[in-house]
């Protein structure tokens, strides 16, 4: 059965195209993308005014905590949330328990993925065994098992002589070594930004260069290997510095920010819920310099990619002290709302831009399929309600955690609908 | 026990407050300056129990306390327990050696355990920033903060506050230096907040290693040279240097540390004639006082102990509130 969008803004950077556009689809792929297509006994879906027609949206840093930590997430569940959170593809961290650095849970994980069948799940491997910073994993059997990338997230590749080797090393794999940066010394026990809220609330600090340290390293060995590194996460503006320097002199380095550290700023933690774990997240909320900072590399081009790093972390491990805290907040579903309330409708990016940030660059730094509404290609597609408000309920939504600083939040922008491989996985209510 | 309470004990009214707000003791942030007046007023009348030849009196007869503490203490444990006592509460005290918190209980729930058995007030001491105001969000009882991580120690500030008034008669316009381990230091949190609300200028000294972000405001700066706080001092506070904290890199050794900021007689010339030594203890002699001065003319470090009593007497009989307040006079 032929499926056709009928109406709507088409917008995809990739193609260049920003309009008014039909979209046909048959056997799962984009047939045909133009103006006023005739229905020849497709099953139409009348797409409302001011609606935007976009490359499924791919998240590139999730937690999905299968195997292992299932209470928390399942690769089923956390699916589930991508797709109402208008991502048709997502990648996996592999911090899971047993940690993914073996083709065996590469390929348990792409499996649990096709029988939940929802959004595309993308695992990425393990930079060293156990991630335990010590000898390299198997990083070419990972990549015939499926993987698209390596990190040891969480923690950063320990030393600069195996970042090194695993530049090389996956470099010549063609694929890039995705890092959480932090320089395990500066960040000791630390669990919030490193300044006048963590004093004043009498919490451990954490500077924005135990952050920026670790890029400049990543930044310098990226540029003497000539392979690819990924920033994970940035949060602090020392970082985006070295990597628009880096970016300047040619360097293959790539960036993500997170929806909370565009939105949030260490100032939450003194609002009217003191120590409310939900705002506990590695990295930190940093003061506002940071947060701005953050704004302006997304609106200038030196971000690449919006991430959300979503951590599903289950309620009873929430509701403790707030050192004991795990880290990490969830983000799938909450992460188009602020895009578009907080960058978009604020005047900061385009349409176009967002779209750019969510699914084409995304698809590009991990060379994803994806990314474009091109004829033939996969009909991944978001369609996205711009203008619609909604309010952030933590409980209704499909992860299995409820760890969002943004409950009870009203937000400007909205999903309408999800496709994946031309199927609908979701539709708003 | 009967206890007739003489009239004349009765807490004297301030101008300003005359209950607290809240129904919570979680730090010395969020109350006013009205409100601190009041608990020291109220401390006042306190302190005269403590000078009967029979030291109780039956305000909180028929309440329930129950004093958790997660945290080594000997000093405010006891002052708490004594506060209590003369107050005739039912108390109960739980140290974390005896509870089920090592068998891997969260704080959670061992509060609502507890919160079962429908104690009126919770003083709790623990390791962890914030863990009071977690308590406070759970719990049905009225929560007192004995001492949070790095974050705040109410109670101390509040009986350091009532030292320095008894000595000086007043708050506002002092010169107060504090020395020593800013960083992890929860009793100089409360103060800064408690002494800055009140009109007190403030200076805070130790090593760079050891001063937080964000300290300095309008009334409060910092410095790395003891002499320039203790210039013209009518108050010197020394905070505690906590060994176990220092790991080799906040200071080289505990012998410089006292080379470069203990207090000696010989420095303490800088301050007023009439200064005042304070210091919320344990000690460390040699470290960062001078027995000399610990001991000496100047200092009022026992004193502290023994008003720290009336303080949480005061806390304790606020927040059982109203009801506490009409039946019984003190």
């Amino acid at each position: 059965m032929k499926l056709l969008l009928k109406g709507g803004r088409v917008v995809d950077p990739a193609a260049g195209r920003d309009g008014e556009f039909d979209i046909l689809i048959d056997a799962g792929r984009i047939v045909r993308v133009g103006r006023d297509l005739p229905v020849n006994g497709s099953e139409v879906v009348e797409l409302k005014q001011g609606w935007i027609v976009a490359p499924g949206l791919i998240d590139i840093h999730v937690h999905l905590r299968e195997p292992g930590q299932e209470h928390k997430e399942t690769i089923a569940s956390g699916a589930a949330a991508a797709v109402a959170g208008g991502f048709t593809g997502i990648a996996c961290m592999p911090n899971t328990h047993p940690v993914n650095d073996h083709a065996g849970i590469t390929q348990f994980i792409l499996k649990k993925a096709a029988e939940a069948g929802l959004a595309r799940v993308y695992p990425i491997g393990a930079v060293s065994l156990g991630s335990r910073g010590e000898q390299l994993a198997e990083l070419g059997e990972q990549k015939q098992a499926g993987c698209v990338a390596f990190s040891d997230d969480g923690r950063p590749v320990a030393t600069a002589l195996l970042m090194r080797r695993a530049l090389e090393y996956a470099g010549m794999l063609g694929l890039p070594i995705v890092d959480h940066c932090e320089d395990p010394s500066l960040k000791g026990d630390g669990v919030a930004h490193e300044g006048q809220y963590a004093s004043a609330l009498g919490l451990r600090g954490i500077p924005g260069v135990a952050e920026s340290l670790m890029v400049e390293r990543d930044v310098s060995l990226a540029e003497l290997t000539g392979a690819h590194v990924h920033i994970c996460h940035m949060s602090a503006r020392q970082s985006l510095r070295a990597v628009r320097a880096g970016k300047e002199r040619g360097v293959a380095v790539t960036c993500e920010v997170a929806p909370h550290h565009f939105t949030l700023t260490d100032a939450a933690l003194d609002g009217p819920v003191k120590y409310d774990t939900n705002l506990k997240m590695n990295p930190p909320l940093r003061e506002e310099a940071d947060r701005d900072a953050m704004l302006e590399g997304i609106a200038d081009g030196t971000v690449d990619v919006i991430a959300t790093d979503h951590a599903p972390h289950h309620g009873d491990e929430k509701l403790v002290e707030f050192d004991r805290a795990p880290f990490g907040i969830t983000g799938l579903e909450t992460a188009v709302p602020l895009v578009f309330d907080r960058l978009v409708h604020a005047g900061r990016i385009s349409v176009s831009r967002a779209v750019e940030l969510l699914s084409t660059n995304p698809a590009r730094v991990l060379n994803l399929p994806g990314g474009s509404l091109a004829e033939n290609a996969p009909a991944d597609i978001v369609v996205l309600d711009p203008d619609r408000s909604v309010t952030i309920d933590a409980a209704q939504q499909r992860t299995r955690s409820r760890n969002t600083p943004f409950n009870g939040w009203e937000l400007r922008g909205a999903v309408a609908l999800t496709l994946v491989g031309g199927r609908i996985v979701h539709r708003a209510v | 026990m009967n206890v007739d309470a003489p009239a004349q004990a009765r807490p004297p009214v301030p101008s300003g407050a005359k209950r607290l707000k809240g129904r919570h003791l979680l730090g010395i942030a969020g109350l006013e300056p009205s409100e601190i007046t009041l608990i020291l007023d109220t401390a006042d009348a306190m302190k005269e129990v403590a000078a009967r030849p029979i030291k109780k009196v039956p305000a909180l007869r028929g309440r329930t306390v129950v004093n958790l503490f997660f945290e080594p203490s000997t000093r405010t444990r006891t002052s708490f327990e004594v506060a209590e006592k003369r107050l005739s509460a039912d108390t109960l005290s739980i140290a974390t050696a005896t509870s089920s918190v090592t068998k891997g209980e969260t704080l959670a729930d061992t509060v609502r355990n507890l919160e079962a058995m429908a104690p009126d007030m919770i003083v709790i001491r623990h390791g962890s920033s914030g863990a009071p105001h977690l308590l406070a969000r759970i719990c049905r009882a009225a929560v007192i903060n004995a001492g949070d991580g790095m974050h705040e120690h109410p109670t101390q500030a509040l009986l350091d506050a009532f030292t320095i008034r008894a000595h000086k008669g007043r708050l506002a316009g002092l010169k107060v230096a504090i020395v020593g381990d800013l960083l992890h230091s929860r009793v100089l949190r409360s103060n800064l907040l408690l002494l800055n609300a009140m009109g007190a200028d403030l200076c805070l000294c130790g090593p760079s290693t050891l001063i937080p972000a964000g300290l300095d405001r309008p009334g409060v700066r910092t410095t790395a040279v003891i002499d320039e706080a203790l210039d013209g001092a009518d108050v010197v506070m020394m905070l505690r240097i906590q060994q176990e904290r220092m790991h080799g890199h906040f200071i080289p050794s505990l012998r410089e540390y006292f080379t470069l900021f203990g207090l000696t007689p010989a420095r303490l010339r800088r301050a007023k004639e009439d200064v005042i030594v304070m210091h919320p203890g344990p000690m460390n002699r040699g470290v960062e006082i001078d027995s000399e001065v610990a001991d000496g003319p100047y200092s009022v470090i026992l004193e502290q102990v023994a008003n720290g009593v009336a303080v949480r007497m005061a806390v304790l009989y606020l927040l059982a509130g109203r009801e506490a307040e009409e039946s019984i006079d003190v």
